[in-house]
């Protein structure tokens, strides 16, 4: 009986070992992901609706969340037409030093978040290398919301590059080659040909780097200048009310960003359906 | 006639593509966005670090605040690496050597820390371990202490570092499928005997891949060890929250000394990392890493 019911549940193999490795899996799951992530629920709900309902739409709250998205939607869309525009250049052109720029793209996964925000904010403050020039223009770049979307742009620069750059590797010259005999001008048969066939990937990097830019805490505070109501992201806020010992306060923020978590991972699947459907790959 | 009509076309020339401008302006926007947004903040951090010269560099490694802080980082990180290596081989084996319902699900946990901000993370072991949290009481009675103090900032390195091993051998390992393995078991070699000598060798590099990448996160993470250090010094301090207490104290200085050899520790890991996808790109799988 229970024979059958496991051969249901799995196709049955030779190889051994797999209620050892499925065992060890999910227990460490559970301790370290799902029991933790199922408090933060708990918790948040535990607060009551009314409570619930006051810290969400909180002005201090809502000018955070509108920050973090704001500028996280801001900085993945520089990053998806850079993102593109790197991809492109790595993948179809010669040029010296090309090598070294495609090693140096994983460079915000590699640099630990607080590293890059010194160094940031280092450069983009008004007496920093690139903030004076800024500086002389009459605008601010660190310590306020722009700073947070260079901080932003940094940290998901990659996630756009990685997932064109196979696609577009992949991608046959003698369609684009076609078009050209047909008589599509260059620009057309970019925006026809080209950019469609991307498309996918594209939006598959885009929504990587927007998941990660909302929920960024390092590279940010440093360079924001976290005025609240102006400069102050949301993970900011709650760091803040746990060191305020408002553990409700920090427990319902917490919720609500880790429902857009989920989102985003919902979102990312229907994405890649997508391309899997329109392409066969992706 | 069409041999005639295309004959003239030089082997090299192409049908389509841009003009010789147009690719020179393509690749200087390119070099000017990476500039300022990559370059810049690299060579930044190694200029503020010697701004002051060798001795002032020395002197902030030196500092026993920064020891203890570099010290504390390397002794979580080879608990919290080793754990993910054998979760992530766990997960591996059984993910890509089997088929069971609910794969896809398990697949999605397991990269979901990718998805969740650190400072959740960090705000979620607070709600459970924390002086309010729910087991907090039990933890103070038994005189225990695992949020602001080092078993909160190993398991938090954890989670954030979870998926990194798994989502590299998890490709490679349903690329090599089973019939090395079950050829062996056939043989007569043990379970263990097969895991060690067919399949881990086949899945070594990818598996040096993902620890790479996972001891790079683990040395460098900030927002969850942040919130769940309580960041006493000396005590609770790992290199990036370190920097963080100098930069706040206004000795940039010493802040970029520390800094630097974190990036440092990312240059060697990008050169390990392009080394490894060059040498063995067949072994590595092609998929987005993040």
């Amino acid at each position: 009986m229970s024979l059958a019911a496991s051969t249901r549940w799995r196709q049955p193999s030779i190889l051994p070992g797999f209620g050892l490795a499925f065992g060890t899996t999910l227990t460490a799951l559970c301790l370290i992901v799902l029991i933790p992530l199922t408090a933060l629920m708990l918790r948040a709900a535990g607060a009551g609706w009314a409570d619930i309902v006051a810290i969400a739409s909180s002005p201090r709250t809502l000018a955070a969340l509108r920050l973090s998205f704001g500028a996280a939607l801001i900085a993945a869309l520089v990053n998806t037409v850079f993102g593109l525009l790197i991809a492109w250049i790595l993948v179809r052109y010669e040029f010296p030093g090309r090598r070294l720029i495609d090693a140096a793209v994983d460079l915000p996964f590699a640099l630990p978040t607080a590293v890059a925000g010194i160094s940031l904010s280092a450069i983009y403050a008004p007496n920093g290398w690139v903030g004076s020039f800024a500086n002389q223009l009459g605008f601010q770049i660190a310590y306020t919301p722009l700073g947070v979307m260079v901080a932003l742009i940094f940290i998901g620069l990659p996630f756009v590059v990685r997932s064109v750059q196979p696609v577009l590797a992949e991608s046959e010259r003698s369609i684009e080659e076609a078009a050209a005999l047909l008589g599509a001008s260059r620009l057309r048969t970019v925006f026809r040909v080209i950019l469609p066939a991307v498309a996918p990937a594209v939006l598959t990097g885009f929504v990587l780097a927007f998941a990660r830019a909302v929920g960024e805490y390092g590279s940010v505070i440093f360079i924001a200048g976290n005025i609240p109501m102006v400069s102050e992201i949301a993970p900011l806020l709650i760091v803040i009310k746990l060191e305020q010992f408002d553990y409700a306060g920090a427990a319902v923020i917490g919720m609500m960003m880790l429902i857009v978590s989920f989102v985003m991972i919902l979102v990312l699947n229907l994405v890649q359906a997508w391309g899997r459907e329109r392409l066969g790959h992706v | 006639m069409s041999d005639i009509t295309f004959a003239p076309r030089a082997p090299d020339q192409e049908i389509s593509g841009e003009s010789l401008l147009t690719r020179l302006v393509l690749i200087a926007c390119a070099l000017v966005f990476l500039g300022l947004f990559l370059f810049l903040p690299l060579i930044s951090v190694f200029a503020e670090a010697f701004k002051r010269g060798w001795e002032a560099y020395l002197a902030a490694l030196a500092d026993p605040d920064a020891a203890s802080a570099i010290w504390l980082t390397l002794y979580v990180a080879a608990i919290a690496v080793p754990f993910n290596i054998i979760v992530g081989v766990a997960a591996a084996w059984a993910v890509a050597k089997f088929e069971f319902k609910g794969k896809s699900l398990l697949v999605s946990l397991i990269d979901l820390p990718f998805s969740v901000s650190p400072v959740v993370a960090g705000l979620s072991y607070m709600l459970l371990f924390g002086a309010q949290g729910y087991f907090g009481p039990w933890l103070k009675a038994h005189d225990l202490a695992i949020v602001f103090a080092v078993p909160g900032i190993v398991i938090a390195t954890i989670f954030v570092t979870f998926p990194f091993v798994a989502r590299e051998l998890i490709p490679h390992m349903q690329a090599l499928g089973t019939d090395d393995e079950e050829a062996a078991l056939t043989l007569g070699a043990s379970a263990w005997r097969t895991f060690f000598t067919i399949t881990l060798p086949n899945v070594k590099w990818s598996l040096l891949y993902g620890v790479l990448l996972c001891n790079a996160r683990a040395m460098g993470e900030f927002g969850a060890v942040a919130v769940v250090s309580g960041k006493i010094r000396g005590v609770t301090t790992t290199i990036p929250t370190q920097i963080e207490i100098l930069y706040n104290e206004y000795n940039g200085a010493a802040a970029f000394a520390l800094a630097s050899l974190l990036a440092a520790l990312a240059l060697v890991t990008l050169v390990l990392k392009t080394f490894l996808e060059w040498r063995y790109a067949d072994a590595i799988a092609a998929s987005t890493h993040r």
